[in-house]
C-alpha cells in the first residue's frame, strides 16, 4: 500500500529535469502515503538510463524492456506499465505533465479504470491533491476513490530531485506487451534545433509577443537580448500562431508552464491564458507601450517603452551590467 | 477516396475571455455573468472533422454530454456544418473515466472511423477524456495534432510534442485530440444557422447506456488562487537592469 510508480521519461537518452521533478514529486508522495518510490524507465535499452535515475533517492529501478518500446508509443507504453503497476501493485503512479506525460498516463488510466488528477501543484497530507482549474483562476482540491490512482505533476510546483550517495538496486522486466493490440507506428521525429537553455529548465525566460511583429524581428531584435541574458526564449500563442517562432516555445495554459526566477515579457498583453503559464516566476518583468496592459498587473518591474527602442538598449546595459 | 465518418465530443465551457471568479463558500464558480461557448479545441475538432468530410465524403456526427442548455452549442456545431448531434443527458458532475466511458459506448453504437476531440477542456484543464476514450476502444491515439492527413485508411498526425513535432501514423479507426495549430474554425453562417434548426438533434439519457458514472475523482473544493501585487514602474532602461542587478540580482 502507497507505493508509488514514477514514470522516468526519457528524450533522446537522457532524462530532462522535468523528470527529476517527478523523482521529486514521487518520493514525497510516497513518504505522505507510507509506501515506497520506485522508478520506471520504459525502453528498448533500459540500462544505461536505469542506472542513473538510480542515484536520485528512489527504493528501486525498474528497468522495463521490450523491443516494442524502442520509440514512445502510447499504447504500447500504457500497455507494459498497466501490467507493470498491476504485477508490483502500486497504488499510485506519476508522471511529469510534459507533453508525454500528458499523452501517456489518461490512456494508463483509462487502462486501469483509475482516476487522475492532472497538472497537480501541491499534494496534502490527507490522500487529497491541489491542482489548477480555469487557467489556474480556481485551485481544486481533489480526492481519488479506487486501489489505483495516478497524478501528473507540474514542472514548476516541485523541485527537482537530487543525486546522492545511495544507489537503489536495479530489476529489470520484461514488458508484456501484445503487439496484436498496438496499431501506432511511430513515423519521424523534427527536433526544433536551438543552443539555448530548455524553456522548462531555464533560469531566465524572454518571451516575446504580437508586439515584435514578425519573425525576423524575434531574430534581429529579441534574440540578441535572450543570448545577453543565457536566457530561453518563449513567446506568447499569438506570437507562435503568426508563425514568428515554432510552437513549442508557446507559454500559457494551453502551452508550456514556466516559473523561472526572471521572466521577461516583451511585447505581450497578458491575456489571461498566458498569465496562467508564467505568473509564478519569481520575478516579472514587462515591456509594453501600452501602460494599461494587464501584463503590468503582475509585473514586479514595468517599462512602459517601444520595445524595438527599449530592448536593444537592454541589450546594451545587461552587457555593462554582466562586466561588473 | 474512403467516406469517412467522424465523431465530435465536444464541451460547453465558459467564453475564455470571461473573468473567472470562485464562490466565497468553494463549491464552484460563480456563472452569473458566464457567456458559454464551444470549448475552444472543439471548434477545431469540428473544423477539421468538416474539411476532412468536404475533401472526402462522409458524416460529422456531433456529441455532447451534458443538460439540456448543452444543445445550444450542438445547434451551433451543426450550422457550422455538422450532420447530427446528439446530447447524452446527464445533470450530475461527471469525472474524465466516465465521460470517456459514454463516449466509448456511443461510438460502439455509431461505429465511426474517426473521434477527433479537442486537446483539453478550458475549464477543467484535465486534457484526459481524449487519450481515455482511444484506451477504451483500444483505439490508436494521436494528440495533440497540428495536422492530419489520410492516404486511403493510412491516418498520418503530426504532433506538437516537447522539443519539436512528432510524426505518427495509424490505420482507421483512431482518436485525434487537436492543437491549437490544426486549423482556424470557420464561423456559422446565416444558411448555415437556418439549416441547423431542421438537422437530427438526439437525445440519450447517461443512465441508460449502463456505463459507470459514479464520479472516481471528485472536487472536494475550489478556492481562489493567490493573487500576486503589481510591483512599480519603471522609468528608464537603465533603471531596469539597475534594479534586476542590485534589487533582484538576477542579472
Ligand atoms: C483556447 C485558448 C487557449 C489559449 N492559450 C494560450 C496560451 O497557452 N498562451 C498564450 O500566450 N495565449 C493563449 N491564448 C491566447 C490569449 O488569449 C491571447 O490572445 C494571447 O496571449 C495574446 O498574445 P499577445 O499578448 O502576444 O498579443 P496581443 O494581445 O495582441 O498583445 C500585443 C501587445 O504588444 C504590445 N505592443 C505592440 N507593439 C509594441 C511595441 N512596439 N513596443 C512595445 N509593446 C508593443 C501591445 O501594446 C500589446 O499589449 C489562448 C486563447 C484561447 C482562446
Ligand atoms: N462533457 C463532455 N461532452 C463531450 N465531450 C467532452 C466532454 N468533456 C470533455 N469532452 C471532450 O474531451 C476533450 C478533452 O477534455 P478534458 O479531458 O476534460 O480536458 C474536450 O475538448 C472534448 O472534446
Amino acid at each position: 500500500m502507497g507505493d508509488v510508480l514514477i514514470f522516468a521519461e526519457h528524450q533522446l537518452g537522457h532524462f530532462p529535469k522535468t523528470t527529476l521533478t517527478a523523482i521529486h514529486a514521487g518520493l514525497e508522495l510516497a513518504q505522505k502515503r507510507g509506501g515506497k518510490a520506485i522508478a520506471v524507465v520504459a525502453s528498448d535499452a533500459p540500462d544505461a538510463l536505469a542506472g542513473d535515475i538510480a542515484k536520485y533517492g528512489v527504493a528501486k529501478v525498474i528497468a522495463l524492456t521490450s523491443p516494442a518500446l524502442k520509440n514512445y508509443l502510447a499504447d504500447a507504453h500504457a500497455q507494459a506499465l498497466a501490467n507493470l503497476v498491476k504485477a508490483i501493485g502500486a497504488e499510485y503512479v506519476l508522471a511529469t505533465a510534459t507533453a508525454m506525460g500528458k499523452d501517456l498516463m489518461p490512456r494508463l488510466a483509462a487502462r486501469m479504470k483509475a482516476p487522475m488528477a492532472s497538472d497537480i501543484s501541491s499534494i496534502g497530507d490527507d490522500g487529497t491533491v491541489i491542482r489548477p482549474m480555469y487557467a489556474g483562476n480556481a485551485m481544486a482540491t481533489v480526492e481519488f476513490e479506487g486501489p489505483v490512482k495516478v497524478i501528473s505533476v507540474r514542472g514548476t510546483a516541485f523541485d527537482a530531485a537530487k543525486p546522492g550517495d545511495a544507489v537503489a538496486p536495479i530489476e529489470k522486466v520484461n514488458a508484456e506487451i501484445d503487439s496484436a493490440s498496438t496499431r501506432m507506428e511511430f513515423v519521424s521525429f523534427n527536433q526544433t534545433k536551438s543552443d539555448r537553455p530548455q524553456l522548462t529548465e531555464a533560469r531566465i525566460v524572454v518571451s516575446g509577443g504580437r508586439g515584435l511583429k514578425s519573425g525576423e524581428n524575434f531574430k534581429t531584435v529579441l534574440e540578441p537580448l535572450v543570448d545577453e541574458m543565457g536566457a530561453a526564449m518563449g513567446a506568447s500563442r499569438a506570437a507562435v500562431d503568426a508563425g514568428f517562432v515554432p510552437n513549442d516555445l508557446q507559454v500559457g495554459q494551453t502551452g508550456k508552464v514556466v516559473a523561472p526566477e526572471l521572466y521577461v515579457a516583451v511585447g505581450i498583453s497578458g491575456a489571461i491564458q498566458h498569465l496562467a503559464g508564467m505568473k509564478d516566476s519569481k520575478i516579472i518583468v514587462a515591456i509594453n507601450k501600452d501602460e494599461e496592459a494587464p501584463i503590468f498587473n503582475v509585473a514586479d518591474y514595468g517599462l512602459v517603452a517601444d520595445l524595438f527602442k527599449a530592448v536593444p538598449e537592454m541589450a546594451e546595459e545587461v552587457k555593462k551590467a554582466k562586466a561588473h | 477516396m474512403n467516406a469517412l465518418k467522424i465523431l465530435v465530443p465536444i464541451k460547453r465551457v465558459p467564453d475564455p475571455a470571461t473573468t473567472i471568479r470562485v464562490m466565497s463558500d468553494g463549491s464552484g464558480i460563480a456563472t452569473d455573468n458566464v457567456k458559454w461557448v464551444i470549448n475552444p479545441f472543439d471548434e477545431i475538432a469540428i473544423e477539421e472533422a468538416l474539411r476532412i468530410k468536404e475533401k472526402q465524403q462522409g458524416e460529422v456526427v456531433l456529441v455532447t454530454i451534458g443538460q439540456t442548455t448543452w444543445q445550444e452549442q450542438l445547434r451551433t456545431g451543426l450550422a457550422m456544418g455538422a450532420d447530427r448531434a446528439i446530447l447524452v443527458k446527464t445533470d450530475a458532475p461527471l469525472d474524465a473515466l466516465a465521460i470517456a466511458g459514454i463516449l466509448a459506448k456511443i461510438a460502439e453504437g455509431e461505429k465511426p472511423d474517426l473521434i477527433i476531440l479537442g486537446k483539453q477542456a478550458i475549464d477543467d484543464d484535465s486534457n484526459q477524456v481524449p487519450q481515455m476514450v482511444a484506451e477504451l476502444l483500444g483505439w490508436p491515439q494521436a494528440t495533440f495534432a497540428s495536422k492530419v492527413e489520410f492516404a486511403d485508411k493510412k491516418c498520418t498526425v503530426v504532433r506538437e510534442v516537447d522539443g519539436g513535432l512528432e510524426t505518427i501514423a495509424f490505420n482507421l479507426p483512431g482518436v485525434i485530440s487537436t492543437d491549437l495549430r490544426l486549423n482556424e474554425p470557420r464561423y456559422a453562417s446565416l444558411p448555415g444557422i437556418m439549416k441547423a434548426r431542421k438537422k437530427e438533434l438526439k437525445e440519450v439519457a447517461a443512465d441508460s447506456l449502463s456505463v459507470d458514472l459514479a464520479p472516481k475523482l471528485k472536487i472536494k473544493t475550489l478556492a481562489a488562487p493567490p493573487k500576486r501585487q503589481a510591483g512599480r514602474k519603471v522609468a528608464s532602461v537603465q533603471e531596469l537592469v539597475q534594479v534586476l542587478h542590485t534589487e533582484a540580482k538576477v542579472i
